[in-house]
């Protein structure tokens, strides 16, 4: 069960000339969810990567576990999945073996642990074919396939429904659901809303600079 | 419980020497690369076995060297382009460990048979067999060194359009020292002579490049990810 | 309003006043050092019992070689300023110095040629100092290319000053290397002057062309980063006041 929660105050930044994220804050408990939308460019993706600590703030704190997550960002690492527009996979390598090179840096794997997650995400069947030969749809549910084996209490997501069939689109729903059951924290850069079930979602619009 | 910090390196050369055996033709491509280019003194200058010999220590480091420099665009280029190198900054492991550990694997894919390889191009151009050794080792600390600098410049120069010709006129002037050093082993050892303190100096070279360059290379791997 | 140039610290418009107020004291200084310098060096000194009136290049040569090893020192320190504390100042700062510091690299390596001429009679022999002098060069062609590489000036500042950080690192590096390597292979470079030590005479007019010419790089710097900081500011409110007022 997982118990922390994130927060970002007064959040500034700027790429370039551009006032990107201006007096951003958010709150979101264990869990909670929270949809953030907005046109292209309004900075979504921005704010997520800030949110991992990936970008340089002018202003502003991000808290995880009510500790400033600069203070120790290996640490915060590693209680987070972060997956980006693209899936992080290898085309050359099998779904099977993307897996378990991409979460296993993070915490060992068994086998079995990958072909249930596998199993889950209904990629069971395809599972052992290089990942070039997979469509759109099937890189996807390889990659929430690896959201779930981190077993990480903060999922940091970006249009993580891209590409997904509506059988995909339930898919989704069910495992962000077991993640806020558990107690995790899910923040999704969304066009449209998701379906999940429970409580209704935190919204955060952003607007373009 | 995470994974320790050697088993994640593990994976690293796994998958990265795993990924190489499926996509082989990138990494013949230096070695081409190599072959040729040591082809064209002969063809420039002269066939003449003792003239090539004088100049073979040069010819076989200039060649080594820049099939390391072309090797090197695709030291990070795939990872960037996919978010790998992202989910590595985001994995809880130490950055530099990590790309130390990548910069290793680069290195036993393309560095050692570059090493293997140049014995083979320098009796091609009257190397003496007793100077094998002078090859071999020299080369293989060289480009080890190589791989751990221009992986500085690789990282720097992540997403830049076309920039195999920056990446070179970056990592040229830092891996100079390390061509003076190089080549001078070769020479002595083609001439007989002991090649120890060059190769010493050499391996001083080493051990900074891989306490100092994998931190360099982290730093530069975050700036591009800012 | 007040988030306008919060971001950027240490505020671009009291540096762009302050390097206005300062380039002319610092620039009639360097004219009057560099003519005095001249002057002392090309008509006062005694020739050299050796090399005749030929080691008068001296004067210009050995302060830009000086000049460009201390400009690029400036430079990396500079760069780190602005990769440690995130100052953009700083980071304009670097890459003003970066053009001046080239070409006093390529004034050394053209006085030095010239030089060479007479004492080697080649325009060119692979010395130790002028070899380092051309890897130097390389080094600050490599610094400018990445900065124009880069369109987001942002990044470009950042990956340019950790370039620039690892090249001062390597500088006495590659400056041994090449000493070492020359050593085996060649006699010992004639650009010594007469040692052990060098009469006052020659010495002053040396001294003062160095002063001048260190003065005459902060002048230049000033100016150039009273450019890059207009540049870098061009959407700001406070440029038009500036300009005008």
């Amino acid at each position: 069960m997982f118990r922390h929660g994130i927060q970002a105050t007064h959040l500034q930044l700027w790429r370039g000339e551009r006032h990107v994220l201006d007096e951003v804050d958010l709150e979101v408990r264990a869990g909670e969810m929270l949809q953030v939308t907005g046109a292209n460019g309004s900075g979504k993706t921005t704010l997520l990567r800030t949110l991992c600590g990936l970008m340089h703030l002018e202003a502003g704190r991000v808290l995880w576990a009510d500790r400033n997550i600069y203070d120790d960002l290996p640490a915060f690492h590693s209680q987070l999945v972060y997956l980006g527009h693209e899936p992080p996979l290898k085309a050359d390598l099998t779904a099977h073996e993307n897996l378990h090179y991409w979460v296993g840096i993070r915490r060992p794997l068994s086998s079995t642990d990958i072909a249930r997650a596998l199993e889950r995400v209904g990629a069971g069947a395809w599972g052992e074919q290089p990942v070039r030969t997979l469509s759109a749809g099937q890189k996807r549910r390889v990659a929430l396939a690896g959201v779930i084996l981190f077993e990480a209490p903060l999922w940091l997501l970006d249009e993580p429904a891209t590409n997904l069939d509506a059988d995909g689109q339930r898919l989704i729903g069910g495992l962000i659901d077991a993640q806020l059951s558990a107690g995790g924290v899910v923040i999704a850069a969304v066009h449209q809303e998701l379906p999940v079930g429970g409580a209704a979602p935190r919204r955060l619009e952003l607007s373009a600079a | 419980m995470s994974t320790s910090a050697l088993q994640a390196a593990r994976l690293i050369l796994a998958r990265d020497l795993r990924l190489a055996l499926r996509k082989r033709g990138q990494f013949v491509q230096p070695l081409a690369f190599f072959a040729i280019v040591t082809t064209l003194f002969p063809l420039s200058i002269s066939p003449e076995l003792a003239r090539l010999r004088e100049i073979s220590s040069g010819v076989l480091w200039v060649a080594a060297l820049l099939a390391s420099l072309l090797a090197l665009e695709f030291l990070f280029r795939d990872d960037a382009h996919d978010g790998t190198l992202e989910q590595y900054a985001l994995s809880g492991q130490s950055l530099t460990w990590l790309i130390f550990a990548k910069t290793t694997a680069h290195w036993l894919l393309t560095g050692v048979p570059l090493a293997v390889m140049a014995p083979l191009a320098g009796l091609s151009l009257g190397v003496p067999y007793a100077a094998v050794l002078g090859i071999i080792v020299p080369i293989a600390l060289g480009t080890l060194v190589l791989s751990l600098i221009g992986a500085i410049g690789a990282a720097l120069t992540l997403g830049v359009r076309r920039s195999g010709v920056l990446l070179t006129l970056l990592t040229l002037p830092l891996a100079m020292p390390v061509l003076i050093f190089g080549a001078q082993a070769t020479d002595l050892a083609i001439r007989g002579a002991s090649f120890a303190a060059p190769l010493y100096l050499l391996s001083a070279m080493a051990v900074l490049g891989v306490t100092l360059a994998p931190l360099a290379a982290s730093a530069a791997v975050r700036i591009s990810l800012e | 309003m007040a988030w306008t140039w919060f971001h950027r610290l240490a505020s671009p418009p009291h540096v762009y006043a302050l390097a206005t107020r300062l380039t002319p004291w610092f620039a009639w200084p360097a004219a009057a050092l560099i003519l005095a310098g001249l002057y002392a060096g090309l008509v006062l000194a005694p020739p050299d019992y050796q090399q005749g009136d030929g080691f008068r290049i001296i004067y210009v040569h050995a302060p830009s070689a000086w000049m460009s090893l201390m400009v690029y020192v400036t430079m990396a320190t500079a760069a780190a300023v602005g990769l440690i504390w995130r100052m953009k100042i700083a980071h304009a700062a670097a890459a003003s110095c970066a053009p001046i510091g080239a070409s006093f690299t390529v004034a050394a390596l053209v006085t030095g040629s010239l030089w060479g001429r007479p004492m080697w009679g080649t325009y060119w022999e692979w010395d130790p100092r002028l070899t380092s002098e051309l890897i130097l060069l390389f080094l600050y062609l490599g610094y400018m290319a990445l900065r124009s590489a880069i369109d987001d000036v942002q990044r470009a500042d950042r990956a340019s000053a950790l370039l620039a950080v690892v090249g001062v690192v390597n500088v006495p590096i590659i400056h041994y290397s090449v000493l070492w390597w020359n050593s085996l292979h060649q006699a010992p470079s004639v650009m010594k002057l007469a040692k052990p030590e060098m009469p006052a005479a020659m010495l002053i007019p040396l001294l003062m062309m160095l002063a001048g010419f260190t003065f005459f790089f902060v002048a230049l710097l000033l100016v150039r980063l009273r450019g890059e900081i207009l540049r870098r500011e061009r959407s700001a409110s406070w440029i038009r006041e500036a300009l005008t007022g």
